[in-house]
């Protein structure tokens, strides 16, 4: 047992070309957001919506993302469009089914959200003469934000976690992508993917601090 | 797309890769659970400058990606000789991965339960094990429940990562299929389907429970 | 003046208003008393169009309330309402409540808005509270926060729905205080109370509504002291 020599200097030298990798995965985790909110909103307006033309895309796009594997959506992305002659990049296929996935669960936070909001809240914004939409922007919506910012955040991690995924399609620029790639190259798997999971562990850490100095500062009631 | 060269052994293939991925799901949830609810009742008792060890390493396996976890135990048990099979390194990570998300459901439902009612109880002369068993624990359920089974689905979802470590469960036996077929659309969304199937049903069993239970508090 | 004509309202097959009759003069004050379901607060969500009505007609100044070119919007603008919850908006400041429609709504700038706000907060006795958010007030201080919140947009009238039913029995005093001061200053309005004592001392007229009638309306004296109608002298005897 154990008649083996760590060799972490090795790692270490690496470290560079993973922070590099980093940079890639931040990238990928942040813009999967922004789309992933943009269409999250969208689709929540959907699922509220009386038309069954606007509803059942919504619903199946929420079900679905929801209930399959993030792991499959990647794929559906990466293979699966190949069926149709549409071959995405490892870079574009992981980010279109994280970014698949977070609009799937930011919906139904956002949703959760507006149902925690009374209607009274709206009574009152129109009874001082706004409409509808005014009374929305100014009176639901920072409101929404707050409750939903929490989750959001948490799916934000969740976001860093899955690009680790891209790995399988071939992806080789994020962190794992990276760390995989020396990896094949030294055979020090255990101090590289160690090292890389210092590396997620501590963006993680400083998302949720961001979040939490964010939240501190943006909500004072 | 329907004139298919995808034949019933295939399917039969896929059904035995589901078959894994319910097997190691069931062992990773069994030992998952066990782990978070002693975990879980020891958050809500011992103070939390105690427990600061076990919340730090819990909160690591809620930080680092999944498939970074499998690789790191597999090079792990490589290292240490212990010849440990894949599909067991696989039963443990998402084992101790369950008991990190199972433990803050635990301690959430403990915490639910108002003081009053559990100084209620124990003012009738229940000892602590009573009051855990017959007053703490029935109630701390319906709180938790809806999110263990959500837990529950998100681990089985999450198991399709240990075909990293080359085991074939349901979507790694689509994979094969799709590289000799070369079908991939075909054979994706029947692993979609079947994945759906084994999620969709028990998500909206949790989601009624919830607001069952809710309308009644 | 508020004109209500022949006013009728149902949610589904439960008829709340069946017909009623009010007008209200500038600068009277009209206090609407009955049990719980008589109607009585449908009627004032009714006068500023928050909801809709069956038939019959309400008019508010002229303008027609529930006419399809109405802009309804502008509308509110004159008429303030007040309500049972409070509806303090949680993610603004005390100030910024006030401010919001003012600026928002009528395009005032920030600092007149302030100005109007300040003077208001001062009125209802909330000076000292500007920069808090209203999680930190107590029940009376935000229903009293609502009514600065109504008045900051200069309105012709006041609607108050039961203001009081939900506040602590030790805050309705300052709530009251507040309508009776704004009453003393010549505002027009109506006033749904449960508060006898607030309805007797302050009223130009009481009006008693009862399953969507209004069964009597008339000085405070008359309904007080001797009602004409049975029903009237029944519920009063009841809540006395």
């Amino acid at each position: 047992m154990f008649e083996y020599t760590f060799q972490w200097r090795q790692a270490f030298r690496a470290l560079p070309q993973m922070l590099e990798g980093a940079l890639v995965t931040m990238q990928i985790s942040l813009l999967s957001m922004v789309l992933g909110i943009t269409i999250a909103v969208l689709l929540a307006v959907g699922r509220n919506s009386k038309s069954i033309w606007l509803r059942a895309p919504a619903t199946t796009w929420v079900e679905v993302a929801r209930n399959t594997p993030a792991l499959f959506q990647i794929y559906m992305a990466h293979f699966g469009l190949g069926s149709f002659g549409i071959y995405l990049s490892p870079f574009v296929a992981l980010l279109a089914g994280i970014t698949f996935n977070n609009a799937g669960y930011l919906c139904e936070t956002f949703r959760g959200a507006l149902r925690a909001i009374p209607d009274t809240q709206m009574r009152a914004g129109r009874s001082l003469g706004m409409g509808p939409a005014k009374a929305f922007r100014l009176i639901i919506a920072p409101q929404m934000f707050r409750i939903a910012f929490l989750p959001t955040t948490n799916q934000m991690v969740w976001a860093i976690l899955m690009t680790s995924l891209g790995v399988t399609v071939g992806m080789n620029t994020d962190l794992t992508g990276v760390t995989q790639a020396l990896n094949s190259r030294t055979f020090r798997t255990f101090e590289l993917f160690a090292l890389a999971g210092v590396i997620y562990y501590c963006i993680a850490k400083a998302v949720m601090l961001g979040a939490r100095l964010l939240a501190w500062r943006l909500f004072r009631y | 797309m329907f004139d298919t060269a995808l034949t019933a052994g295939d399917l039969w293939f896929m059904m035995k890769g589901a078959g894994v991925t319910l097997a190691i799901t069931f062992f990773a949830v069994v030992g998952g659970t066990l782990m978070g609810v002693t975990f879980g009742v020891i958050r809500s008792h011992v103070s939390p400058w105690l427990t600061l060890p076990l919340v730090f390493v819990l909160d690591i396996f809620r930080s680092v990606p999944l498939l970074i976890q499998l690789i790191l135990a597999n090079a792990f048990q490589a290292i240490a000789g212990l010849q440990i099979s894949p599909f067991t390194t696989s039963c443990i990570v998402l084992a101790l991965y369950t008991s990190a998300y199972c433990t803050e459901i635990v301690r959430g439902a403990i915490d639910a339960v108002p003081p009053v009612t559990r100084r209620a109880a124990r003012s009738l002369g229940l000892t602590w094990g009573q009051d855990m068993t017959q007053v703490v624990f029935p109630m701390a359920l319906r709180v938790g429940l809806p999110s263990w089974i959500g837990l529950t689905l998100g681990v089985m979802k999450d198991s399709a990562l240990v075909m990293w470590l080359g085991i074939i469960e349901l979507l790694k036996s689509s994979q094969i299929i799709i590289t000799r077929l070369q079908e991939p659309m075909l054979i994706l969304l029947i692993a979609g389907a079947i994945y759906f199937a084994l999620s969709f049903p028990i998500a909206r069993l949790g989601g009624h429970l919830e607001r069952k239970w809710q309308e009644n508090d | 003046m508020i004109e209500i004509e022949n006013v009728h309202k149902s949610f589904g097959a439960l008829k709340v208003l069946k017909g009623i009759d009010l007008t209200v003069a500038k600068g009277e004050v009209v206090s609407v008393i009955g049990g719980s379901g008589s109607g009585k607060s449908t009627l004032l969500t009714c006068i500023n169009g928050l909801e809709p009505i069956d038939s019959g007609r309400i008019k508010v100044d002229g303008i027609e309330v529930h006419a399809r070119g109405t802009d309804i919007n502008k509308l509110r603008q004159r008429i303030g309402i007040v309500f049972q919850q409070f509806n303090a908006f949680p993610h603004l400041t005390v100030l910024e409540n006030v401010t919001l429609a003012p600026r928002k709504v009528k395009g005032m700038g920030r600092a007149e808005a302030e100005e109007i706000a300040v003077k208001q907060l001062n009125h209802v006795g909330l000076g000292d509270k500007i920069k808090v958010y209203p999680g930190r007030l107590s029940g009376g201080q935000q229903q009293r926060m609502a009514i600065a919140r109504a008045l900051a947009m200069s309105p012709a009238y006041m609607l108050f729905d039961e203001v009081t039913s939900a506040l602590d029995p030790q805050l309705v005093g300052e709530v009251l205080d507040t309508l009776k001061l704004l009453a003393e200053g010549g505002m027009t309005m109506i006033c749904v109370t449960h508060e006898m004592g607030f309805a007797r001392d302050v009223s130009d007229r009481v009006a008693y509504f009862e399953s969507g009638v209004m069964a009597e309306i008339g000085p405070p004296e008359q309904i007080f002291g001797e009602a004409k109608n049975e029903a009237t002298r029944k519920f009063l005897s009841s809540v006395r």
